[in-house]
């Protein structure tokens, strides 16, 4: 080498060569090409085939040039990628469109890029490792931050007029706002998620959630003319409804991009939302028969009690879904016909069948009214094999009502059953003991109609009234009843019978709410004007109980109050059973719109009149994360701990007490002195006139009445 | 606190005002009579007669000699208290709406309506007892400025310096007694000014009004002092005298009373603290709402007339005087203590 004679590379002249092999860069030629990857390691023996394979499948997208595919080699194998050159930059681009992520077989799946793509995205690769830029989440703080208040007081939300605000509220003192209440907050109403973690505001465009210590903006879900909305009970979906059918902005909108929904959801109402990413699951069209009511029935769709499972009702069918997926459960239709309702159990059902362990079934009922050579039937079927367990056949039905208890034991079938003459209504109660092995059915019959039934939640207890004026227009027809299991022989009956261990007649009330948490309830009137509220302890502990049975139950009826409150629409327990509040909402009446809050023994804590009042609302609670141990340490050390509170609560009473106090004098102080300012006025005119002391004459007026007349004829 | 219910009128109450002596009892109602009663035991002494229209307002002279009427019948008439005969009329072009003496009696200011074209005005009229015939040409007539809303209450401030209107657009102003300048005007509420009624000594005000609020206002400087929430429609507002108190009457419109009951309609009297705002008691009794109320000049009572045609007579108990603040009852104690050192 070193003989060669050294030569100017730069005098050499390469131009014919340049030319020659120059290459039309103007990035269309590299476009050409594509580099597939992901394809077999194969010996050179089975190139060809191999060749011929990729051959076929990518010229089906594109033209090929001739002898386009280039495999290199490596110790006599395919090194598993190859180039292809197409003759169009497009046929290259639809390769890459079509044929990327194609599963050759089993084994192998082709990656195809463009050729140029390695330069664009490769040359200036850097191959140190620089962290990425975390997304700051704007900070909302803990969402259940409120359930760590210390002094352990609960929160509720008011709407009035164009103000929204969420309060404070404790025992003993004046709702304090959370946050600076907001003119419209919302510009339908608000509601607050079941288990409270957030409070969601509905718009004209969607729905606004908020939540965390100072309830920022969290998510936006957009549906407009959203008008009915609910939850998953573990808050993970949320269901909301509009009349207004989903369209799209036009194809080349700049909004289409971030649009929530597709093209599939064109025309839908009901959307099912995945509250965490804000995106809409599914959506659904109205069945055509609910397309015509004017009221809806809401929710329209109902979660089991884990969420896995929601479910529709359809024309003769229930339609079951499957979380997150959102497909039919058994990839078809639950068939009911003529299905008129149904619910799913709040609870998981241990079935006595069921092994340990195993996981608590998921049931739900539902009835369907008499049809042609069909007699009227409740039937409970289990999900998600979808086989109906018990089925129960009934005649002369005119409605048909279903209650689950609230820990899925049992569901109680109200049935309404009309006489031949279809004139007098009365009610049966039929109760599916669910748990039980082929789930027995226990009938309590009445000779009266049911209007309303609760079960007490924490126990077999129930409540019920009643009445035979049917369309409970005459006052005072109302009886209020509330029923126990029997006890025989020391223990509950296992072939359990209810007796009704008190019944208050002559009422008109139309509602009972149990307290969340047992034992205390209110018999209510709602939206009839002049309203009542009736509070009911159902296991005194003093010693006369207003019990009026004969039958051994595990009761004690006491009477605790009676309010009378006019104009009030609604009644809601606070989750702890602390508290209810009653309100008057200006959504159905205009006169005397407001709230009042009772606690549980049914002495008024506070009330409050407010101009066009629309909605109260505690917060929900998550269910209690303390283990039965614990709460048994809790009552036990009770009084230590109310002594705790009772010491926090005087301090703070002081310190408002003396904070009024404080503003009284202030207020005595500024009136003193604007009085000494208007007398000295008054005393500059000369128009000052000392307040003379009168006096006052008294004028003594004598009455005298004749008791009795009587004549005597004396000798 | 029973009341002694006044059952002398077939219409709606008007106005209810008791003399100075506090003795005597005048009540006005739509059914163009006046009433006169004793109000220690709410016996009548008598009748005013000769309206032919509904009487909406009345007013007595300090000496209980005359009084004075003003009706929809287009007329204001002077009377004499003793025996009820009419000695005067003044013919007015629209309906009265107000009457009231200045503090000696020897001017009238009468307010008429807005209606058929007529401008409402105030006009305030010279009176001489000597003499039966009145002058019908009027000292002073004020006009409503046209940015303020149709006069519907009048009143004399202290020393008779201004005349403080009420206007149906919710504002308030103060007028030069002497040249009838607007001198101020505030708006410090935003329904009809449904009355005005002067403190003991007539240095501040209190006015009330369909935005169920009433407010105390100082004349001199014309600035609100406080305002009182009713939660109803308020028709009347009262300052008492001997206690720090006001006391409203209202309730729910006339026009809405049929579709509602006498429940929700909120008919009631409310006492107020003057000073702290806080609401101290109610008197309920009417079944339709208060169209008037009158505080005894002593403070000893007050009467209210209501839209149900019925004068309510109501004598305090003593927990009415009884009752005070910790901080009153201290700043009394203070009061009194440096007053004796004083002496």
């Amino acid at each position: 080498m070193t003989n060669e004679p050294e030569i100017d590379i730069s005098s050499i002249d390469f131009s014919d060569l340049e030319k020659k092999y120059t290459v039309e860069d103007d990035g269309s030629y590299m476009n050409k090409f594509i580099i597939v990857d992901g394809a077999p390691i194969a010996p050179e023996s089975k190139v060809p085939i191999l060749t011929k394979v990729l051959k076929k499948l990518f010229s089906a997208v594109g033209e090929l040039q001739d002898d386009s595919i280039h495999m290199p080699l490596e110790d006599g194998k395919t090194k598993g990628y190859l180039f292809i050159g197409y003759k169009t930059a497009e046929g290259a681009n639809e390769a890459v469109k079509k044929l990327h992520g194609k599963k050759l077989d089993q084994q192998h799946r082709l990656l195809v890029n463009k050729f140029s793509d390695m330069d664009e995205y490769l040359t200036d690769f850097n191959d140190e490792f620089k962290e990425p830029a975390t997304y700051k989440l704007p900070s909302t703080k803990v969402l259940d931050s409120w359930l760590l208040d210390e002094q352990a007081r609960d929160q509720f939300s008011l709407e009035m007029g164009n103000i929204a605000g969420i309060y404070w509220y404790k025992h003993g003192f004046p709702p304090t706002p959370v946050v600076e209440p907001r003119v419209n907050w919302t510009e339908l109403f608000t509601k607050f998620s079941p288990k409270g973690s957030y409070f969601l505001s509905v718009h004209k465009l969607g729905i606004h959630a908020w939540g965390g210590e100072d309830f920022k903006s969290i998510h936006k879900f957009y549906h407009p003319g959203v008008r009915l909305i609910d939850f998953s009970p573990d808050e993970r979906y949320l269901v909301t409804l509009s009349p207004e059918p989903i369209t799209l902005p036009a194809k080349n909108h700049p909004a289409r991009a971030s649009f929530p929904f597709k093209q599939e959801d064109v025309g839908n109402k009901l959307v099912i939302w995945d509250f965490q990413t804000g995106l809409p699951c599914r959506t659904f069209a109205l069945p055509p028969d609910l397309e015509k009511e004017k009221k809806m029935t809401w929710p329209l769709v109902k979660w089991s009690y884990d969420s896995k499972y929601c479910a529709r009702k359809g024309p003769g069918a229930i339609a079951v879904y499957e979380a997150p997926s959102f497909q039919l459960v058994n990839k078809k239709l639950l068939n009911a016909p003529g299905v008129a309702e149904f619910e799913w159990a709040p609870a998981g059902v241990r079935t006595e069948t069921q092994k340990k362990g195993e996981e608590p079934e998921h049931l739900l009922a539902y009835w369907s009214p008499e049809q042609i050579n069909l007699p009227a039937k409740v039937a409970v079927v289990q999900v998600p094999t979808n086989s109906i367990v018990r089925t129960v056949n009934l005649t002369n039905v005119t409605d048909c009502k279903l209650y689950w208890h609230d820990n899925g034991s049992y569901l109680c079938c109200k049935v309404d059953r009309h006489t031949r003459s279809k004139k007098t209504i009365f009610s049966y109660l039929e109760f599916f003991k669910v748990t039980k092995k082929d789930i027995p059915v226990i009938k309590l019959e009445l000779k009266e109609a049911v209007t309303t039934f609760a079960w007490e939640p924490t126990s077999e207890r129930f409540g019920i009234i009643t009445t035979d004026d049917v369309q409970g227009t005459t006052p005072n027809k109302m009886n209020v009843s509330f029923y126990a299991p029997e006890i025989s022989k020391g223990k509950v009956n296992t072939e359990t019978v209810w007796r009704p261990f008190r019944t208050i007649g002559g009422k008109n009330s139309n509602a009972i709410v149990f307290s969340p948490k047992g034992r205390f309830v209110v018999a209510a009137t709602l939206n009839a004007g002049s309203g009542d509220l009736d509070f009911y302890d159902l296991d005194f502990e003093g010693e006369r109980n207003e019990n009026d049975t004969k039958f051994k139950v595990k009761a004690s009826f006491k009477q605790l109050a009676h309010h009378g409150y006019h104009g009030i629409t609604h009644l809601q327990w606070e989750d702890s059973g602390r508290f209810v509040a009653g309100w008057s909402s200006v959504w159905k009446h205009t006169s005397d719109n407001g709230f009042k809050i009772y606690n549980f023994a049914g002495i008024l804590q506070i009330e409050d009149q407010v101009e066009a009042f629309k909605k109260f609302s505690w917060r929900a609670r998550p269910k209690s994360i303390l283990t039965e141990e614990d709460k048994k340490k809790v009552e036990e050390n009770l009084e230590q701990y109310s002594a705790q509170f009772e010491e926090l609560d005087s301090m703070e009473a002081d310190a408002n007490l003396r904070e009024i106090i404080m503003r009284r004098k202030k207020l005595l102080k500024e009136w003193k002195e604007y009085r000494d300012f208007v007398e000295a006025h008054l005393k500059e005119l000369g128009l000052y006139e000392e307040e003379k002391k009168e006096d006052v004459e008294v004028i003594e007026e004598v009455r005298e009445e004749i008791l009795e007349e009587k004549e005597e004829i004396v000798d | 606190m029973r009341p002694i219910l006044l059952k002398g009128h077939e219409r709606p109450l008007s106005q209810v005002k008791f003399n100075r002596d506090g003795d005597l009892l005048f009540s006005v109602s739509k059914d163009s009579v006046a009433s006169i009663w004793y109000s220690s035991n709410g016996e009548r002494l008598g009748t005013l007669n000769g309206h032919s229209g509904a009487i909406s307002a009345i007013d007595i002279d300090p000496t209980t000699t005359f009084a004075i009427t003003g009706s929809a019948d287009f007329s204001a008439k002077l009377w004499r208290v003793e025996t009820g005969e009419c000695i005067f009329t003044w013919n007015t072009v629209t309906p009265v709406r107000g009457v009231e003496f200045n503090k000696d009696a020897s001017k009238v200011l009468v307010l008429t309506a807005e209606v058929m074209g007529h401008p409402g005005t105030i006009s305030i009229y010279p009176v001489d007892f000597t003499k039966e015939e009145q002058s019908t040409e009027p000292l002073l007539v004020i006009k409503r400025q046209p940015e303020l809303g149709v006069f519907t209450v009048a009143g004399w401030s202290y020393g008779d310096k201004y005349i403080i209107a009420g206007h149906n657009d919710g504002s308030i102003s103060k007028i030069d007694a002497e040249t009838g300048e607007f001198l101020e005007t505030a708006k410090y509420h935003e329904g009809i000014v449904t009355d005005l009624q002067f403190s003991p000594d007539r240095t501040y005000f209190i006015t009330s009004s369909k935005d169920q609020s009433a407010v105390l206002v100082d004349v001199l400087e014309f600035k609100l002092l406080k305002q009182y929430q009713a939660k109803a429609p308020v028709n009347s507002a009262v300052i008492t005298p001997v206690k720090d108190y006001i006391i409203l009457g209202g309730g729910q419109d006339a026009k809405d009373v049929t579709t509602t009951k006498s429940a929700d309609g909120k008919f009631e009297s409310k006492i107020f603290h003057k000073i702290f705002k806080d609401e101290i008691g109610r008197i309920k009794g009417h079944f339709g709402p208060i169209n008037t109320i009158a505080i005894h000049p002593k403070g000893t009572g007050f009467a209210s007339g209501g839209e149900d045609g019925y004068v309510r007579l109501h004598h305090f108990d003593q927990p009415y005087f009884d009752f005070q603040y910790d901080v009153e009852k201290t700043a009394a104690a203070t009061n009194k203590a440096s007053l004796q050192t004083a002496s």
